[in-house]
């Protein structure tokens, strides 16, 4: 109880409230890199994906390595960045280190839900789409884009999250954000700021992944609100999986036997 | 902290060979740190799982809860859980990892159950089974690929996250590369990097290996299929 107490009082210092060392400040410098590191991911994942998907073309060898890079962990990543000479003579070397390991992240979970989100358009629609004379970029941008975007934005959510619980990790090369308070507080051995970072940076990914989800739900076209109707479509079924993405059960789990 | 960049090639083979005891010694408690996560969570979500699957109501608070855990990131989750468990403890690597697991085997578990046809379950009860029989017989069987992809998904998550454990001192290979940044040696990082990934890629296939043989009739049926 006494610790907690501790830690509230931290937490509510008026001097953690203001100056670099601020939680207001540091909570800016972790969402500025997290958002860089989401958009360039999302532009980049969804135009790779939407190539993809449109043409059907080398899929299988993207997909696996962005499957095989998601067994990357991030932690190594961004130290083995932080630390080549190139990066680590820049005055912003820990914000360049993160933001390249966080986009690498991030792409994966984008790139494959594109892919899929596209791919498993009903063929009869895309028939429909060609039959009005739809060419093929107004097919992808009126008809394949919109069908895909509920698992684009899920893919989006998770890629966010993972970003913000690795740009914590972005305070252990010397970039300050929130994780700053937890790495200060294990190398100075004081728990109350430890815990209290852990504590805001926990808050800060739950409050993203409820922001996204509720962005995701306010950027779905209407008609696919409620995809009860669709409910057997596997793109649909792989959205009900949510947060798990890619490795996909070896037997169809809702084939009958 | 290592600003001044001169880190050296990306692998000094040297270093590896002067210091394999240390390095096949992380491996080691990696592979333990995983393995006690994933078994331990496989133990807790089976049940829960089956629960929630019997008792429609239960599911979207555990499903709520549990995803609340899996979205808080792996240092702060350490962090939260160590004035508990103790700092530096292997609890509080533990509880966080299995943390982790939760999410993904019980949704894979409630999901695998699901996906059993009505009809099968029709016929094990005209056999004279009873409900827990036709659980144990008939339901988690047909339910097995979809748990083992859950098993799966966790493995692969707990290697990649074993390493940030290393920052309350566990860790396994996670140990080299925070002493990789902390000396500026390329290799020791590269060395946990790579040995983090093969480990996660044999226990995947090591997983898919165990699914065949547990699942001739899968196998079989995937064969026609194609």
């Amino acid at each position: 109880m006494n610790f907690l107490s501790q830690a509230a009082t931290f937490l509510t210092s008026s001097a953690h409230w203001s100056g670099s060392n601020g939680i207001p400040a540091l909570l800016l410098s972790q969402v500025k890199l997290s958002v860089v590191a989401v958009v360039c991911a999302t532009l980049a994942g969804v135009g790779l994906g939407c190539i993809l998907g449109h043409t059907g073309r080398g899929s299988f060898a993207v997909l696996n390595a962005a499957n095989a890079a998601r067994a990357i962990p991030s932690f190594a990543l961004i130290i083995l960045l932080a630390i080549q000479p190139a990066i680590a003579r820049l005055q912003e070397s820990g914000f360049v280190a993160a933001s390249i390991a966080m986009f690498a992240l991030a792409v994966p979970p984008i790139l494959t839900n594109t892919y899929i989100g596209i791919r498993e358009v009903p063929p009869e629609i895309r028939s429909a789409a060609l039959a009005m004379g739809m060419k093929p970029g107004q097919m992808l941008w009126k008809v394949e884009l919109p069908l895909a975007r509920p698992l684009i934005l899920a893919g989006a959510r998770t890629a966010a999250v993972e970003v913000v619980a690795t740009a914590t990790l972005a305070a252990y090369v010397g970039y300050p954000d929130l994780g700053t308070y937890i790495f200060t507080g294990l190398a100075v051995n004081s728990n109350v700021e430890t815990f209290s970072g852990a504590f805001l940076v926990a808050i800060v990914a739950l409050g993203v992944d409820s922001l996204m989800a509720w962005g995701g739900r306010a950027l779905t076209p209407a008609g696919l609100r409620n995809a009860g109707a669709h409910k057997d479509t596997p793109a649909l079924r792989y959205r009900a999986l949510g947060r798990i993405p890619v490795v996909r059960a070896q037997g169809n789990p809702s084939k009958p036997a | 902290m290592a600003l001044v960049g001169s880190a050296g090639p990306l692998v000094q083979w040297s270093w590896v060979s002067s210091n394999r005891g240390m390095i096949l010694s992380l491996l080691w408690q990696h592979v333990q740190l995983t393995a006690i996560a994933v078994v331990i969570g496989l133990a807790i979500s089976l049940p829960l799982g089956i629960l929630a699957w019997r008792v429609r109501p239960l599911r979207r608070p555990l499903v709520g809860v549990t995803g609340a855990l899996y979205v808080v990131p792996s240092v702060a989750l350490l962090l939260l859980v160590a004035p508990i468990t103790g700092f530096f403890s292997i609890t509080t690597a533990e509880v966080a990892l299995v943390s982790y697991t939760l999410l993904i085997l019980i949704r894979n578990i409630i999901a695998g159950l699901d996906s059993v046809p009505a009809d099968v379950l029709d016929a094990a009860q005209g056999m004279g089974y009873t409900p827990l029989e036709a659980l144990r017989k008939v339901q988690l069987p047909l339910a097995l690929p979809s748990i083992l992809a859950g098993v799966r998904v966790a493995t692969v998550t707990v290697v990649g996250l074993v390493n940030v454990t290393a920052f309350i001192g566990q860790g396994g290979l996670g140990q080299l590369i925070i002493q990789g940044f902390q000396s500026d040696f390329n290799t020791e990082i590269v060395v946990g990097l790579v040995l983090s990934v093969l480990l996660a890629a044999i226990a995947d296939a090591l997983i898919v290996g165990a699914e065949r043989l547990s699942l001739p009739w899968a196998r079989s049926r995937n064969a026609v299929s194609r």
